[in-house]
């Protein structure tokens, strides 16, 4: 028995030796390009091979989860934040500028009397839970077509008022084939609800075929550019630079 | 007693060889950082969604870093090697499957004879099994019937399932294809599949591991690498 105990000490052994090894690995730069480069080729495999405007599935009012997790910044607590909400988001808006023929500044107000979409969708987390809950929202096609998106324009960055850590606000991106999906609101109410600060008050992105960071709580501005490499680390988002996350969240 | 004369046989070919290799590293990465990405939320449900506040059955304490990729708390780097990974698993899968459907291999190696399939011969394979009696000589050739149950498993049940629940967790896999997540009953049923047919998986390796060292590691380690079996009438481990 003591020649099996060995053999499998040998092969435990071997197993960790081998996540060393794996570990080691990838403190190679090379190694790190190539372990992050699936992401292209899962990008390409959803947006070439599959229905690159396919809608995500839409669920009926009795699927939704009774508390919807908020995640993330639960509170922006900034000054500026806050004196925004004290007054209702009176004084908020959103603007619209960047590659655009008309750089645009809306109020709430503004927004809740555009026309809405409303769609009770699932929320996934690139943690690995999942809510359901019903959205209502504004359109962001529409609101670029206003604008006069230039033909220029490759991606849409998303500014929150939130800070991931002191000196770096979150914020994120998203190309244009999801900017122009049906699905994709910037959306006020949760639930039949006004957004909850938690949930990103007043107003967050909803794309509905990515993961639940590339949902940005609490816009202040959305920017049309042409690449990111200017914008902050040049990764397209808060995670992206801060921690690595892949920039396409659809997998 | 060594014969003088121990007959080698071909045994293994080069897609079987080739694939079992690729195979066993693309599980062992898919394992280790699946247990990373497990660890960013350690909780499973049933149904369509599932966080916190909903029902669980089950919760667990992250698993240690001697099982997980990186050995660090990382999702970002889990997510990396297991993304990176699993294209290349399900596709190697796929080819080895076209592969043994022309070439034989599964009708001829692994779907499962007659006269294998009656109870006092599975009873016999389990007895034979259980006293760590392995066959010998050219007995060892064929796969018996619970070699054969565990690969069938493996190739058949365990991979695909692993693959399609895989793919169901992806929100953009499930716009494009809304059948993925909706056959395993939702996108937490799925991962809770997911993680059942890992552990399951892992199982059946653990079995084929502990098959390998009783009955000779080094022959049928030298075998699955050259291809080249050979025979041996002496005791087996």
């Amino acid at each position: 028995m003591s020649i099996i105990l060995t053999r499998r000490a040998a092969i435990i052994g071997g197993g960790a030796a081998l996540l060393a090894g794996c570990d080691r690995l990838a403190e190679h730069k090379s190694v790190r390009d190539a372990l992050f480069s699936a992401e292209n080729f899962h990008q390409w495999a959803q947006r070439s091979l599959m229905d690159r405007n396919a809608l995500a599935r839409e669920y009926r009012p009795d699927q939704i989860s009774p508390i919807f997790r908020a995640n993330g910044t639960r509170n922006p607590n900034t000054e500026e934040y806050k004196a925004l909400w004290r007054d209702g988001f009176a004084h908020w808006r959103l603007r619209i500028d960047g590659l655009v023929a008309r750089p645009l500044s809306l109020s709430l107000a503004q927004l809740l009397a555009m026309p809405h979409r409303e769609q009770i969708t699932r929320h996934d987390c690139v943690e690995g839970w999942s809510a359901i809950g019903k959205w209502r929202g504004v359109p962001l096609g529409p609101l670029l077509k206003n604008a006069g998106l230039s033909t220029n324009a490759r991606y849409l960055v998303l500014h929150c008022a939130d800070f991931g850590r002191p000196g770096r606000p979150y914020y994120e991106s998203i190309d244009l084939v999801d900017a122009w999906h049906p699905q994709t609101i910037l959306a006020f109410a949760l639930n039949d609800a006004p957004l909850s600060v938690a949930n990103g008050a007043p107003l967050r992105l909803r794309v509905e075929r990515q993961l639940g960071y590339k949902h940005a709580k609490y816009l202040m501005r959305i920017e049309a550019v042409r690449n990111m490499s200017h914008i902050y680390d040049g990764k397209g988002g808060y995670w992206e630079d801060y921690a690595g996350y892949d920039w396409y969240a659809g997998i | 007693m060594a014969s003088t004369h121990t007959p080698i046989v071909y045994r293994h070919r080069l897609p079987t060889r080739l694939w079992h290799w690729t195979n066993a590293l693309c599980l062992y990465v898919l394992f280790t950082s699946g247990l990373g990405i497990f660890n960013a939320h350690p909780m499973l449900y049933w149904g369509q969604y599932g966080a916190n506040f909903d029902h669980h059955w089950l919760a667990l304490d992250r698993f240690p870093g001697w099982l997980t990729l990186p050995s660090h708390y990382s999702l970002a780097m889990s997510r990396h090697w297991h993304l990176f990974t699993a294209p290349i698993f399900a596709f190697s899968l796929l080819a080895y499957m076209l592969m043994s459907v022309f070439n034989g291999h599964f009708r001829k190696d692994i779907a499962f004879r007659r006269e294998e399939l009656s109870p006092s011969h599975i009873w016999q394979d389990i007895k034979e099994h259980a006293r760590l009696r392995f066959p010998k000589g050219e007995a060892a050739l064929r796969y018996n019937f619970l070699q054969k149950s565990v690969y069938a498993k493996l190739i058949f049940l365990f991979l695909p399932v692993l693959i399609f629940t895989g793919l169901a967790m992806s929100p953009g896999m499930d716009a494009a294809w809304p059948w993925l997540s909706q056959i395993w009953g939702g996108r937490q049923s799925a991962r809770s599949v997911h993680f059942i047919a890992a552990w399951g998986m892992a199982l059946l390796v653990a079995a084929h591991l502990a098959a390998v060292i009783l009955a000779g590691p080094i022959r049928h380690i030298r075998a699955m690498i050259t291809g080249w079996y050979k025979i041996s009438e002496e005791t087996g481990a």
